[in-house]
């Protein structure tokens, strides 16, 4: 059982909860994630952990509420228990100082790769930190980010916060500027991750991005989390999370993340009417 | 010359009037709407009648066809006088896991194989007995908890809560060792929860088995990958003087052919772990499955068939079995063969899927398959299948499943540097004893034989058990004697 310890909402849909994993704590680093599974009738879902206090023994999960899952996580409170955590998976993020380093988040996925970004920052890199949203009031983490970070950029569709477009055309602009960038992370949407690994690809900039595909046990004995990096067919969970943006299949990773679109729709409401009585 | 019907051990073969009592089956109509155990089990009255075939002969075969060595006379000899407590006792002197055992043995090439009654008839039931006695212990509330050494003062850690890693932990405890299991999941039982499907071996038992190891005061931590959360050599520098690595054979191999990541597309263990696991056969539970109409599975082993069969109880229309080989070649045991086929299981034998196609969102909706023909035997001595020209035809499928085996699990020797792998990525580990490349590290069961048998890992990690034991007596002995006097006094303090 762990132990719920904090929680906060940072908006409709996105939360940070802070968890009693003392073992996970001392041994995770960036990049890496754990596996949670709420109750007894739950599923395992893969969550990024996005910081860890050590000393405090807690790690803490950045989430959005799309499914089932996330949802009922959604509504647990401090005090309240998680009845199974298993990490740190993964590899962590290689970490060293490569020279200038661009990190694109898009939504959740600038808390999710904030940690690697924190580790690059320490590692001596001059970090550039994109980060973008629909509009200006969606814009988060910019606090957080601006800390770990020497430049910083932000791009709204509407352009009522920082630049007017879409990351990628602020990550262009760099390239087009003749900065010199030594390496990209890119953690959000599969759209964002294949949107940037386009951009650097024609000048063979190493981008690394970081992949959630659908996982069951998380610990390579499945193949739920079978992605094709460079032809070859590799587990997301094991293998990954992070690999060579230039080398996924974004296409097959989209179709597959969408195998159980139906059940989710299915449970989504099933959650509504739970839910419902919860408030009542 | 030598009278045929009268064995070495002069037991007269002709006499045999009972004949083997078969074990009530659920009906196969039924049994595909529900997970519930195929065999019933034996009543007593047939576990007797079945008991008394036994010719309790001096030099028993049978043990010898034991990976565990049980003393299989002795223990059908108490069923046969009505003690069956005091059987299930006898067994549990060599096996620790006997009701499962009695369950997934492939007895027939093992005890039974050998049983000096099938020269003339059809041998004893010993699996069957096995499990009479040990499901009569269980359901009776007979279990005892043997006397226990004084606690040692040694700690051993097992990784893995399959059946090596059961079957060692159960023997170190019973040595008088500390001993702490660490299991990735959040269940333990390994392969006998997430693989074996409950109409084969219900996991009530499984799960009372284990109650029974933690009774005699094993330690299970859940969630714990080791390599991970801590690694081998950590675990050796954190007061453990001995570990057993036991994380079994659990990457899923696939084939190489094209389409193989479609959507609809499962490995064995991802489909049979949704559904044992996680009980994505039932609603109430979170974890989706995909409810397909026609589905192939690709393999020809008893994981092949434990997938098919699962498949047919979520309410598939049509299961095929797609198999390279002859129905001769198929590893699966017969028993799991013949109760497939009673449920509806089709088979498409001599035959090699080559590609699988989909549809443009990504989904399976065919299985290209080319028509194969027995040419000379190959390194397993089976005989090669080799494609027929322009035999190729398609199988109307949306979904299908690999089930063409596992392969050794990478973490342990990944984070392991001084545990040395093979070229198939097995740990290299001395067959008798378990002893791997690194000193007071053991490993034993599928992480090194590559994918076995439950009762062959099982073999392991009591051998293991045993090397262990001797192993962290000999590395400090002066902890050994303190085990016997100073233990016992801060116990009593």
């Amino acid at each position: 059982m762990f132990k719920i310890v904090a929680k906060e909402k940072l908006s409709d849909v996105i939360y940070r909860t802070v968890v009693e994993a003392p073992k996970i704590a001392r041994k995770r680093k960036a990049g890496q994630f754990v596996v949670v599974k709420i109750d007894e009738q739950g599923e395992r879902i893969p969550l990024t952990i996005s910081d860890a206090d050590p000393e405090a023994g807690t790690i803490s999960i950045v989430f959005q509420t799309v499914g089932y899952t996330t949802k009922q996580l959604s509504t647990l409170k401090v005090g309240d228990h998680i009845l199974d955590i298993a990490g740190p998976m993964g590899h962590p993020t290689p970490v060293k100082n490569y020279g200038t380093v661009v990190s694109i988040g898009g939504g959740l996925g600038t808390a999710l790769g904030r940690p690697i970004t924190e580790a690059l920052y320490k590692a001596g890199n001059h970090v550039i930190a994109i980060i973008s949203a629909r509009n200006k009031s969606l814009v988060m983490f910019e606090e957080e980010m601006r800390k770990i970070s020497h430049e910083l950029l932000i791009a709204t569709d509407d352009g009522s916060a920082g630049f007017k477009g879409f990351p990628t055309q602020l990550l262009q602009k760099l390239i087009d500027e003749g900065r010199k960038i030594d390496l990209v992370v890119c953690v959000g949407p599969v759209p964002l991750m294949a949107a940037v690994s386009k951009v650097t690809k024609p000048y063979g900039l190493k981008t690394i991005v970081s992949l959630n595909p659908i996982m069951v046990d998380a610990t390579g004995m499945c193949g739920a989390c079978r992605v094709t990096v460079g032809g070859v067919t590799r587990f997301g969970c094991v293998d990954g999370p992070e690999f060579d943006g230039h080398q996924v299949d974004y296409d097959e990773l989209m179709k597959r993340l969408k195998t159980y679109t139906e059940r989710e729709q299915e449970m989504n409401q099933r959650f509504a009417s739970q839910f419902q009585e919860v408030k009542r | 010359m030598k009278d045929p019907t009268v064995c070495e051990e002069g037991h007269n073969l002709k006499q045999q009037k009972t004949p083997r009592q078969r074990m009530p089956e659920q009906d196969h109509h039924q049994r595909i709407k529900n997970f519930s155990e195929v065999p019933q089990g034996y009543t007593p009255e047939l576990a007797r009648l079945e008991a008394s075939r036994c010719l309790q002969c001096k030099k028993p075969l049978c043990r010898s066809g034991c990976p565990v060595g049980i003393d299989i006379p002795a223990f059908i000899k108490l069923i046969a006088e009505g003690d069956y407590a005091g059987s299930a006792r006898k067994l549990k002197e060599h096996n620790s896991l006997p009701a499962v055992c009695g369950r997934v043995c492939p007895q027939e090439d093992q005890c039974e194989k050998v049983c000096i009654v099938a020269k003339k008839f059809t041998s004893v039931a010993v699996g069957n007995l096995e499990r009479f006695a040990a499901d009569y212990e269980r359901t009776n509330g007979a279990i005892s908890i043997p006397e226990l050494p004084e606690p040692s003062g040694y700690k051993v850690a097992v990784v893995g809560s399959g059946p090596a890693g059961l079957s060692a932990a159960g023997e170190l405890v019973k040595k008088g060792h500390e001993v702490v299991i660490f299991e990735a999941l959040h269940k333990a039982g390994g392969v006998l929860v997430y693989g074996i499907p409950e109409f084969r071996l219900p996991k009530a038992i499984v799960e009372s088995e284990i109650e029974y190891l933690k009774k005699l005061g094993v330690k299970i931590e859940l969630n714990s990958v080791i390599g991970k959360m801590e690694t081998v050599d950590e675990l050796l520098g954190n007061g453990f003087d001995a570990v057993f690595v036991a994380t079994g054979a659990g990457l899923p191999l696939f084939m190489g052919i094209p389409g193989e990541n479609f959507c609809g597309v499962y490995s064995a263990n991802e489909y049979l772990t949704r559904v044992n696991l996680m009980k994505a056969y039932d609603n109430g539970h979170v974890t989706p499955i995909l409810k397909k109409k026609r589905i192939a599975v690709i393999g020809g082993g008893n994981v092949a068939m434990d997938a098919a069969r699962t498949a047919l109880r979520m309410g598939t229309e049509e299961v095929y079995i797609v198999y390279r080989r002859s129905r001769t070649e198929m590893p699966a045991r017969i028993e799991e063969v013949k109760h497939g086929e009673e449920e509806g299981l089709r088979f498409h034998l001599l035959t090699n899927p080559v590609r699988i196609l989909g549809d443009e969102k990504g989904w399976v909706k065919a299985l290209e398959c080319t028509k194969m023909e027995l040419g000379e035997p190959d390194a397993s001595g089976r005989r090669r299948p080799v494609p027929v020209p322009n035999s190729e035809f398609l199988l109307d499928v949306d979904c299908v499943i690999i089930a063409i085996g596992t392969s050794a699990h990478p973490l342990i020797p990944m984070t392991t540097p001084g545990v040395k792998v093979n070229p198939r990525g097995n740990i290299i580990a001395d067959e008798k004893n378990g002893q791997t490349t690194q000193e007071g590290v053991f490993a034993g069961g599928d992480i090194v034989t590559g994918a076995a048998t439950v009762i062959l890992a099982m073999g392991a990690g009591k051998q293991a058990a045993q090397a262990i034991d001797e192993y962290v007596r000999k590395k400090r002995p002066a902890l050994n004697r303190a085990g016997s006097g100073l233990a016992h006094t801060s116990a009593r303090r």
